[in-house]
């Protein structure tokens, strides 16, 4: 079985500032992770290898610097790994970025044919959960988004059953592969990386491919030309005039709290009514 | 790369290039109306509400799509689609369509784009959305702004401006969709007001022809586990809700904040760091990874009020803030603030409130 995990190198979004006058992204010495999401996408193919033998692969676009997200993917154990790196792609929103990917996942399967592909459920700074489901439409593969588990994987009969959050329930589904599941957060945890794999990362030989090795031919379908959407406009949320009224300021917890409901029931009186109708 | 979403693209002369005859027959604003198991998702009345202000700035119908497994389901739908202000509906109802699954819904709604051509297509960002959403953009080939807090038209060239937060909420963008139609875009439940639906407003059904044989869908769906309902938390379209965060220092202080609720008939949500160390179920946290929330009352009881938790509950009606940090960022937003320790605060509030609610009741 071959699978290919797609991977993001993102900026660690937690430790990003916004530079208070001039509203503009302060990047510097903000680290690179890879994309907290791929991390369950990489974990659970991973298993499926321990469980059914087979290759993973895993792949990224970005720039030369994301070979440090795949050199991480190296240390948890995958076969082989591909940085798809070219100024062309530069500004692709998700319909190009889901292109380039597409044509690659084409191109791998050329050496090695592929079976399943794993995608986060979304990235930490595009968060548009779209990717996924733009690859799986382009190369015609099944897709089961948010996959909280993978029941069976039948090679035989080309088929795989996996559970998927729906709303109000869990979906029990089969269908056929080739397929691209998008893995759902929370449903297993990245292992450790063994000293062996940290040793053979270190040393690995990440294949970079630009677009012509990729194969891809069409230049007005990735990169800011292949974008249908663009950003207009970026700015900072508008602060609330006012703040909060503080109640009780010098008073005990008791005096606080009491003061607290006598406020919000003498200015709130359709509120009091709420809340008298729902501690029935 | 792939952050268009973030990084503003150099295409601002773009913006009044003509738009190709062809896109320009584009016309109206649709709403998938989202049904699983004979329930329409709220989210999709709050996009008619939407809908209906865009549609009347732009001068076009509204219409809502509404695909079921059967005629009853859609002609109730699209009957409750009216009251909200659509003006028609395109519905297909058809047995491969009653119960969700990717193929055939996005072969159902492609079709009926490609058949009548609105330039405006708006989703709920629920799974089910999500995932029609990404795949009919792409095979629509046209480009999809997901997570939107705001929606406006361009009075310069009628375009939709798509407004949602990005690097983590702490900056808005606006994004377009030039030359490419339909524009499409997904809005989270709760992010926009529920409208008041008229009970007298009607519309005209546009049965739709489909043609899908259940043999040629390869996906089965062997099993549906619906979630218990006391485990899935209606947090979303809660009227209170109390809330506590890491400032409650360990998982037993979170009993302060159930009681609080359980006095107040709230719902209880939570900061993603207490969502993260399990002290709370994960579908309970409240932010821009976790649910949207707009209750009459929102309790946040040792939350800082990070960017990321107040893009998910700032439409409260009122916020009671309960923090020992005068300073803490949440006080700039809440309407009261109780600076102390949560600690000794909430069980009097529980206290202040049983006793309150226990006198009024006796009054009247
Ligand atoms: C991509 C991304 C997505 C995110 N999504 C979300 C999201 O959906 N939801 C979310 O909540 N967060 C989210 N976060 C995290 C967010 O940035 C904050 O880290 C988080 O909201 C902080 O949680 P907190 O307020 O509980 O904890 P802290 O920031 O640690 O704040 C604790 C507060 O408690 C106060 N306190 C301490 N002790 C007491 C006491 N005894 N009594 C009263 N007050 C006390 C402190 O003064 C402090 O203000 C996201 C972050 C990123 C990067
Ligand atoms: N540049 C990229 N390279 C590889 N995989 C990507 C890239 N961008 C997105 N993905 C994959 O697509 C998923 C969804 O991304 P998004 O649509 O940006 O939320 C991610 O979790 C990744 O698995």
């Amino acid at each position: 079985m071959h699978i290919v995990v797609c991977i993001k190198q993102v900026p660690d979004s937690a430790q990003i500032r916004v530079h208070p006058v001039t509203n503009t992204i302060m990047r510097q010495g903000v680290p690179a992770i890879i994309n907290p999401f791929d991390l369950f996408a990489l974990e659970e193919a991973l298993r499926l290898k321990d469980r059914m033998g087979g290759r993973v692969t895993v792949l990224t676009m970005g720039p030369p610097q994301a070979e440090d997200a795949l050199r991480k993917a190296v240390s948890f154990g995958v076969d082989d790994t591909i940085l798809l790196t070219d100024r062309a792609f530069a500004g692709a929103d998700t319909l190009a970025t889901s292109y380039a990917l597409a044509q690659t996942i084409r191109k791998i399967g050329e050496e090695h044919p592929v079976d399943l592909v794993f995608t986060g459920k979304q990235t930490i700074d595009g968060d548009t959960a779209q990717v996924g489901p733009g690859i799986a439409k382009r190369l015609g593969l099944q897709l089961l988004t948010y996959v909280s588990g993978i029941d069976a994987v039948d090679l035989q009969n080309r088929e795989i059953t996996v559970r998927r959050r729906a709303e109000g329930g869990v979906q029990v589904i089969r269908t056929r592969l080739p397929a691209l599941i998008t893995m759902l957060e929370g449903t297993n945890q990245i292992r450790y990386a063994s000293m062996d794999d940290m040793f053979r990362a270190a040393r690995f030989e990440v294949r970079k491919w630009n677009k012509d090795m990729a194969g891809i031919e069409d230049v007005g379908k990735i990169g800011l030309k292949g974008s249908p959407t663009v950003v207009s406009k970026v700015f900072a949320p508008k602060p609330k005039a006012v703040k909060a009224q503080i109640i009780g300021s010098g008073l005990d917890s008791q005096g606080m709290a009491a003061a607290l409901v006598d406020t919000l029931f003498a200015q709130h009186p359709r509120l009091g009514k709420e809340l008298q109708h729902a501690s029935h | 790369m792939s952050e268009n979403n973030a990084a503003p693209a150099k295409a601002k002369g773009k913006k009044r290039l003509e738009l190709d005859p062809r896109l320009a027959a584009y016309q109206g604003i649709w709403v998938f109306v989202e049904m699983e198991r004979g329930r329409v998702h709220p989210v999709s009345w709050e996009l008619l509400g939407e809908g209906r202000k865009l549609a009347d700035i732009l001068g076009v119908e509204l219409a809502a799509v509404v695909l079921g497994g059967s005629e009853e389901a859609v002609e109730a739908a699209s009957a409750e689609a009216f009251t909200y202000g659509a003006d028609l509906a395109h519905v297909v109802a058809d047995p491969v369509l009653t119960e969700y699954r990717n193929e055939p819904y996005t072969k159902a709604m492609t079709d009926l784009v490609n058949r009548h051509q609105p330039e405006i297509l708006l989703l709920g960002a629920t799974t089910l959305g999500r995932d029609l959403a990404g795949s009919v953009a792409t095979t629509l080939q046209t480009g999809l702004t997901a997570d939107c807090t705001e929606l406006a038209i361009d009075p310069d060239n009628r375009g939709l401006l798509a407004t949602r937060p990005t690097f983590g909420g702490s900056l808005l963008c606006t994004i377009q969709t030039l030359n490419y139609r339909p524009q499409m875009a997904t809005v989270r439940p709760r992010v926009m007001a529920m409208p008041e639906a008229d009970p007298v407003r009607v519309g005209r059904i546009v049965r739709e022809a489909f043609d899908l044989s259940e043999e040629s869908i390869i996906a089965k769906v062997l099993e549906f586990i619906p979630d218990e309902a006391q485990e899935q938390a209606q947090l979303a379209y809660a009227d209170i809700i109390v809330a506590g965060g890491r400032g409650l220092g360990k998982a037993e202080n979170f009993q302060l904040i159930w009681d609080l609720a359980a006095v107040l008939g709230a719902e209880v949500g939570g900061s993603r760091p207490v969502t993260h160390a399990g002290w709370i179920s994960a579908d309970r946290q409240v932010g821009q990874s976790g649910k949207t929330v707009r209750p009459k009352l929102y309790i946040a009881a040792g939350i800082s009020g990070a960017i990321q938790h107040r893009v998910g509950m700032e439409a409260s009606d009122v916020i009671i803030a309960i923090n020992n940090d005068p300073n803490a960022p949440i006080f700039e937003f809440a309407t009261y603030g109780l600076v102390g320790d949560a600690l000794r605060i909430l069980p009097a509030l529980t206290e202040a409130f049983r006793s309150r609610l226990a006198v009024n009741r006796l009054a009247s």
